[in-house]
């Protein structure tokens, strides 16, 4: 993105060969592995892949969440240019929540049940933001108005056990982002909800992002809200980073197999074809990895080299695989 | 809810009426009084006289609810060996018992939380687990043992505080007590602590192990992603969901605390209802023992209804449940 002088602007969002280690008796694992990515102001980037593949770990060691004994072992994390991922814990709770908001998978058990919506918004109002009780509470008020919580006044009082599945997940929204965070990362946001209101969510959070210029890291494994919502895809695997580029790109014509595979897997991104493919075998172990690139023992297209070399990344500025054969426009994977 | 609470009421009734015939009962396992009442020298005419004018002639339903009659009106009769109301000496003694449970249950409470608290939150701290250590002693030795080895040393060898008694207290007419004085005040340090220990460890424990389970859960990750201070985490967020087991549990202590008193007062020879009780058994003195039953439940059952009405006050989902049942 460029901004009106013709530089390119400095991204919300910047990884830099981010690794999270986790020691354990039987070595060290490596969640995430050297991943790197930008995420600019008002765009949103869609992380899929597999359980296990690094995603919600990758946001969790964003906002500094990582549970100990995992850590950031190396890379930097940049918000808006500054280093955020070694500051001091004191430090790092004004960030979050104020610069960073985070929405997790499952709505039903991110609302203390003891206190009521509004308490919980005001005290995080209050937390980050210089105001007044009366003027946290008006906030409160408009910040479950926008995220679509009809007579947002009356329902202050109420407890999370007096909403809805999908209303509590707008709740939760509505509490990740009531301190006008410039980046939000949403982990699994409408997983845990029913179909006819995944859309509704998705569509809030997208809104919600253009309306504030808000940079959103969206974690899922659901390609259908990939392609609905994000404006870029990264597709993880084991760990790594196997592909990273505009949505239309990468649904319409993956260049890393892996991402083929996963789309060819798909039913929303392969209507017509009478028998969805699948990927043969598992995702390695993070405790077994295989040597060169993490993709090798299930891909159709390997070769020697892949076996020992991880893939070189191939591309231009926003677009990036790694892969040493990737599908060229126009070639039939399988 | 006040539904809610009538019922509990009554059910609270129901119990007291079942321990007022435990308690009546006693009088009859243990023989006729007219025999401990009346010495050798007596004649058929005043063995008769005494009987009716003791209502002894009555059936059991009408003696049992005459006893119940004069129970809530507060004459729990004479006792045998003081010849003296029983309501009287009671009241001379509950003050001493009811100011050592209060203490020790205030301590129990308050260093249990935090002690429970701290633990949880520096959970592989050297301190915590240096308490937790300790703990064990609390909740294993026994609490005969804990007040004779206090007495060794605070009263024997470093001679700083009293060994047994109550010290000076005032007396405020419906009431006496040590806590306006020092030497009343210096007398209680003891028997509070051996009282309190157990309970303080096993809410020590309690609260520990609740806290760790609600510091694992999605709200809790929530509100630190919400840049929430780890003050507000810990006691706003965390500690108040632990607070719905601890508060059953610590209210069934807190009635302990009355009940076991026995022993500590037996051990510093507190003249509170525990050691009127003890005495009261070596000398046979039913009216006493009825009514020390009667009261020791009364506590129980009121406490029961505190926790239940504490319940609803913490947890609003229990509110919902509540309106509908």
């Amino acid at each position: 993105m460029t901004d009106a002088t013709g530089r390119t602007a400095t991204p919300v969002l910047s990884l830099r060969d981010l690794t999270v280690e986790i020691p354990t008796r039987h070595g060290v694992l490596r969640p995430v592995d050297a991943v790197s990515w930008d995420v600019e102001a008002g765009e949103i980037l869609g992380v899929v892949g597999e359980s296990g593949a690094g995603k919600s770990m990758t946001g969790n060691a964003v906002i500094g969440l990582l549970d100990p004994p995992a850590r950031i072992a190396g890379g930097e994390v940049l918000l808006e240019g500054e280093r955020i991922d070694n500051l001091p814990l004191q430090k790092m709770r004004r960030i979050r929540g104020k610069r960073i908001g985070m929405v997790f998978q499952d709505p039903l058990t991110s609302l203390n049940p003891l206190l009521t919506v509004g308490e919980q918004l005001t005290e995080t109002i209050t937390r980050h933001l210089d105001v007044s009780d009366d003027a946290a509470r008006t906030r409160a008020v408009r910040g479950l108005d926008e995220v679509g919580i009809p007579a947002a006044k009356d329902r202050l009082g109420a407890y999370p056990h007096e909403f809805s599945g999908g209303m509590r997940q707008r709740v939760v929204i509505a509490l990740a982002l009531c301190a006008e965070p410039t980046l939000l990362i949403a982990d699994e946001p409408t997983t845990a909800l029913d179909v006819s209101v995944q859309a509704q969510i998705t569509a809030l959070l997208k809104r919600l992002c253009r309306e504030r210029g808000m940079a959103a890291m969206l974690v899922t494994h659901d390609m259908g809200v990939i392609a609905e919502t994000a404006d870029r895809v990264a597709v993880m695997y084991a760990g790594r980073l196997a592909e990273i580029g505009p949505v239309a790109e990468i649904v319409g014509s993956p260049r890393h197999p892996y991402t083929d595979g996963l789309m060819a897997s798909t039913p929303a991104a392969s209507a017509g074809q009478a028998r969805l493919r699948q990927i043969p075998g598992a995702m390695p172990r993070l405790t077994r990895m295989p040597d060169g690139c993490a993709f090798h023992p299930r891909c159709p297209r390997v070769q020697d080299k892949c076996r020992h070399d991880p893939g070189p990344v191939v591309g231009k500025a926003d677009y990036r695989a790694a892969c040493w054969f990737p599908i060229e426009a126009g070639e039939d994977a399988a | 809810m006040l539904a809610y609470i009538i019922r509990r009421v009554l059910q609270s009734v129901l119990v007291l009426l079942v321990v007022g015939l435990v308690a009546f009962s006693m009088f009859r396992f243990v023989g006729d009084p007219i025999e401990q009442l009346l010495g050798q020298e007596r004649t058929v005419q005043d063995v008769e006289r005494l009987r009716e004018a003791l209502g002894l002639n009555d059936p059991f339903i009408m003696q049992y609810a005459s006893f119940l009659g004069r129970a809530v009106q507060g004459d729990f009769g004479i006792s045998y060996r003081q010849s003296r109301p029983v309501a009287e000496i009671l009241a001379e003694r509950a003050p001493a018992t009811l100011e050592l449970a209060l203490v020790s249950g205030l301590l129990a409470l308050g260093l249990g939380i935090a002690l429970g608290v701290f633990t949880a939150i520096r959970r592989d701290g050297w301190a915590a687990n240096i308490i937790m250590s300790a703990s064990l002693i609390g909740v294993s030795l026994p609490t005969f043992l804990i007040g004779i080895l206090l007495i060794y040393v605070f009263g024997v060898q470093l001679r700083w505080l009293p060994t047994f008694g109550r010290g000076e207290v005032v007396d405020l007419g419906w009431w006496t007590t040590g806590f306006l004085t020092t030497s009343g005040l210096k007398s209680l340090i003891l028997p509070a602590i051996t009282l309190g220990l157990f309970q303080m460890t096993l809410i020590m424990r309690l609260v520990r192990s609740e806290m760790l389970e609600v510091l694992r859960q999605d709200y809790i990750r929530f509100a630190r992603a919400r840049g929430l201070s780890a003050r507000a985490v810990n006691f706003r967020h965390a500690l108040k969901n632990t607070m719905i087991p601890v508060i059953t549990v610590t209210g069934l202590q807190l009635g302990a605390i009355i009940a076991f008193a026995i022993i500590t007062e037996t051990v510093f020879q507190w003249p509170g209802v525990g050691l009127l009780f003890i005495n009261a058994v070596q000398f046979v003195d039913i009216p006493v023992m009825a009514a020390y039953l009667m009261l020791i439940s009364v506590m129980f059952v009121l406490i029961n209804l505190l926790v239940d009405i504490l319940y609803v006050w913490v947890d609003p989902r229990l509110r919902v449940e509540g309106r509908h049942s």
